[in-house]
């Protein structure tokens, strides 16, 4: 055992997670309690009306589930993430919580200034808990290690638009999902086994609808909600999930000699869009527009948690966008520990139904 | 209870404010004046007037139209277009607001927006409804001013620097622009001259708690005293004479041994001392404040006046340092203190105001307040061993304001109150 390796654990939406990896670290992403867990403490903590996810993390933590955690790491996202890690702070669940403020002002000399110094309060923290120094050369390989990642990652999604029946969005969804919680070396290395075997022609193609689920970057839907989706008559061809993984569109510059830099000037120009970033300059519409026709969608399912303000503020917007498109959309809400499924299946159903039925297919699936 | 409810001077010099104000906003087409879309914590309107334009708050045009019962129309139009059940309602109330004319609590039509400033101090909600507004308003420029926030217990050089750099280079040119006036530092400076000794009179007047019986509730009629701060009044000699003359009149009540103005006249005993964490509801503001004095419970100290700047603890605007007093200004407003600093907040007002209870009114609206309020409440509970209440309502929706439930709790409260109170006294 590596007894200079430590473990941070990181909230959604997005982290560089190169940094705790060059400081011989691992980040481990906290996603919530999902189905499985059961809340009794935590309800004692969150009034009825905020989302499920920061009880299950408080009910994690109380029970004892981040005892070898050394740090947390709480990324701007919304006001309940914000005041979550307040609450680890008071509860002083390990040797170092913070709050990590990602710009919203994305120029260089402003935003980049100050990310900057935000990532390197954390390199501070993580220099106390073991003493590694982050060289430009060990940052430079995690960088490569995470470009790599990421490069993966979107190779497993190219496949999936292009033959969804291969591998079905829950196991894509559970694929990418481990590497929040392993080394990025035994990741890339399952990753690369799974597309692999996916280049291989398997199953045959269904008649279902092909749409992109929006809404969920942060509670995460029940897998059984994943496979509902599914079995109603969808493939998931893009989605929202696990966003932070592919945040970064593109490769940072992995041979800087100020990579710190590299990761900075990355977040300012290749971050994807999402609900916690202000998008004045850049309109999330056309954004989904654009993504809707690069992977030849059929449908939008906007899915997001019950009481996410972030997710729920965009959807008049981005559905008017639809609307004037004359793109197909159905909405809904869950919790991450949404058990039953029965009227989503029959929501989801009939709109794919109706997709088939009535509307000629915008592309169809390559046969 | 008295009867006689006389209106005193410095309530009318406010309404006369407020009024010109908004005859101001409704002329502004007419006289050319620039209208900035901003909003309340960490409102920079120093920095507006400054460029002789004119502020418009839509929380405060919210909260107006909860208070004069249009909100909940509002509410239902804005589900109707879209709009999630589940999300702060001061976004579909003003958004329905809109879809109505946009006609504001004078009768008279808000002007449109020349400029959207987005200042979200404290709250990500903020940040969602200027994206709704953008839309709704296509072409307005946006200015944006990220506010750090106080995760480390402090404010650092570093968050100071940042947004100075954003004041500098992003806000102050949008406004040159749209004003067409250039920047003025020493006007500015004159401006926050103003603030500075406005704040002063704001300390002043919410230290009056530590009398008993108390001159003053720091809720119900504290969210009227903040009023011309919050509303763009902070650097001018309105709001300095408005606040002297409040004081004075204060100051009168003390040396009276009178307690709190309420609608229905003076209260006149003082059972329960409260410090009270949350905003307050609007729908049913009357009632709900009718709950407490009705109870002779007084609100000795409240979080929610200090929304639009928290003063108690030193801070002051320095006017010779303009751009980084408005940085730490917006940086020190409640909601953008982290858990920790609202406990040592909350729990310096139950010290040295006397209080025997700490309440929370939780906002079901509110993220930015609620989540994490229970904690607060353990913690203070803990820390200072005092009875802890917690109701329930939410800002302008009335569908959640449910009279029964908040009249239960609150008697079983002050039950609680009456038996510690009656237990000490023993000891
Ligand atoms: S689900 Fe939404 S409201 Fe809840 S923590 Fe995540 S972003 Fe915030
Ligand atoms: S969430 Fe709270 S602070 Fe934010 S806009 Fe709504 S009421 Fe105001």
């Amino acid at each position: 055992m590596d007894k200079n390796r430590f473990i941070v654990g990181h909230l959604p939406v997005y982290f560089p997670r190169e940094i705790i990896h060059a400081a011989n670290g691992l980040a481990v992403g906290i996603l919530g309690g999902g189905d499985k867990k059961l809340i009794i403490k935590g309800d004692a903590y969150y009034q009825s009306y905020i989302c499920h996810m920061p009880r299950s993390i408080i009910e994690l933590a109380m029970d004892k589930h981040f005892a070898s955690f050394d740090g947390f790491i709480f990324p701007s996202i919304c006001d309940v993430i914000r005041n979550l890690s307040g609450m680890f702070q008071l509860m002083g669940e390990a040797k170092f919580v913070k709050y990590l403020d990602l710009p919203q002002n994305f120029k260089p000399h402003i935003g980049g200034v100050f990310y900057r110094h935000e990532l390197q309060t954390i390199l501070d923290e993580v220099y106390k808990l073991n003493g590694v120094q982050v060289t430009a050369k060990r940052l430079n390989h995690s960088i490569g290690l995470f470009n790599k990642n990421r490069r993966l990652i979107n190779q497993l999604y190219d496949i999936r638009q292009e033959y969804p029946w291969r591998l079905t969005a829950d196991d894509i969804y559970h694929v990418v999902r481990a590497g929040y919680v392993i080394p990025v070396e035994e990741h890339n290395e399952i990753l690369t086994n799974v597309i692999d075997l996916i280049r291989r022609e398997t199953g045959d193609p269904m008649d279902k609808i092909r749409v992109l689920v929006i809404g969920a970057f942060c509670e995460q839907p029940p897998v059984g909600l994943i496979r509902t989706i599914e079995l109603a008559g969808c493939y998931i061809v893009e989605d929202d999930f696990l966003l932070g993984a592919r945040w970064i569109q593109g490769d940072i510059d992995c041979e800087s000699e100020d990579p710190i830099e590299a990761i900075t000037t990355a977040y300012l120009e290749k971050s994807t869009f999402s609900s916690s970033v202000f998008d004045v300059d850049n309109p999330k519409e056309a954004r989904l527009v654009n993504l809707i026709r690069q992977r030849k969608v059929d449908g939008v399912i906007f899915a997001a948690p019950s009481f996410c303000d972030p997710a729920l503020l965009d959807h008049p917007i981005l559905q008017k966008e639809c609307n004037d498109k004359n793109i197909r959309f159905i909405s809904f809400l869950y919790s991450e520990n949404t058990g039953q499924f029965k009227v989503i299946k029959e929501q989801v159903g009939t709109f794919s139904d109706s997709i088939k039925l009535w509307d000629e297919p915008v592309t169809g699936v390559s046969l | 209870m008295s009867n006689e409810v006389a209106k005193e001077r410095s309530m009318i010099i406010q309404k006369e404010m407020i009024t010109r104000l908004f005859k101001e906003l409704s002329n502004a087409k007419e006289t050319g004046k620039k209208v900035v879309y901003t909003f309340v914590p960490g409102n920079i309107s120093e920095l507006i007037l400054s460029f002789d334009m004119l502020p418009v708050y839509p929380e405060i045009n919210a909260l107006q139209s909860g208070m004069r019962k249009k909100s909940g129309g509002y509410i239902r139009d804005a589900e109707q277009h879209g709009h999630s059940e589940d999300v702060c309602t001061y976004v579909k109330c003003d958004v329905g607001m809109m879809l109505n004319g946009n006609i504001g609590p004078t009768g008279e039509k808000i002007p449109n927006p020349d400029l959207l400033l987005l200042s979200y101090t404290g709250c990500f909600t903020f940040l969602k409804w200027f994206e709704t507004l953008e839309r709704l308003y296509p072409g307005v420029p946006v200015a944006l001013l990220h506010t750090p926030y106080q995760e480390a217990h402090k404010i650092t050089p570093e968050m100071t620097a940042y947004m100075v750099k954003q004041l500098k280079e992003e806000v102050i040119p949008k406004m040159e622009k749209v004003s067409g006036n250039k920047y003025d530092e020493e006007k500015l400076k004159s401006i926050l001259r103003n603030a500075s000794k406005v704040e002063d009179y704001i300390v002043k007047i919410f230290d009056t708690t530590k009398h008993r019986p108390s001159p003053i509730d720091a809720y119900f009629a504290g969210v009227y005293y903040i009023g011309p701060i919050n509303s763009g009044f902070r650097g001018t000699t309105e709001a300095v004479d408005y606040y002297a003359e409040l004081y004075k009149e204060i100051l009168t009540r003390i040396e009276k041994n009178l307690g709190p103005i309420t609608p229905e006249g003076e209260m006149e005993e003082e059972r329960f001392r409260l410090v009270v964490e949350g905003p307050p509801n609007w729908t049913h503001f009357r009632e709900f404040w009718k709950l407490f004095y009705d109870m002779g419970a007084v609100i000795v100290a409240s979080s929610y006046t200090k929304v639009g700047g928290v003063y108690d603890m030193g801070f002051r605007v320095n006017p010779d340092k303009p751009l980084e007093s408005l940085a730490e200004y917006c940086m020190n407003c409640y909601t953008n203190l982290n858990l920790q600093q609202r406990v040592d907040l909350l729990s310096k007002c139950i010290t040295d105001y006397h209080a025997d209870g700490f309440l929370v009114n939780s906002i079901k609206s509110c993220n930015s307040f609620s989540a994490g309020q229970l904690m607060i409440m353990q913690q203070l509970e803990r820390k200072l061993e005092i009875p802890v209440g917690f109701i329930e309502s939410d800002l302008v929706d009335p569908r959640y304001f449910s009279y029964s439930n908040i009249k239960n709790r609150l008697e079983s409260f002050f039950q609680m109150l009456e038996q510690r109170k009656m237990i000490m006294t023993r000891h």
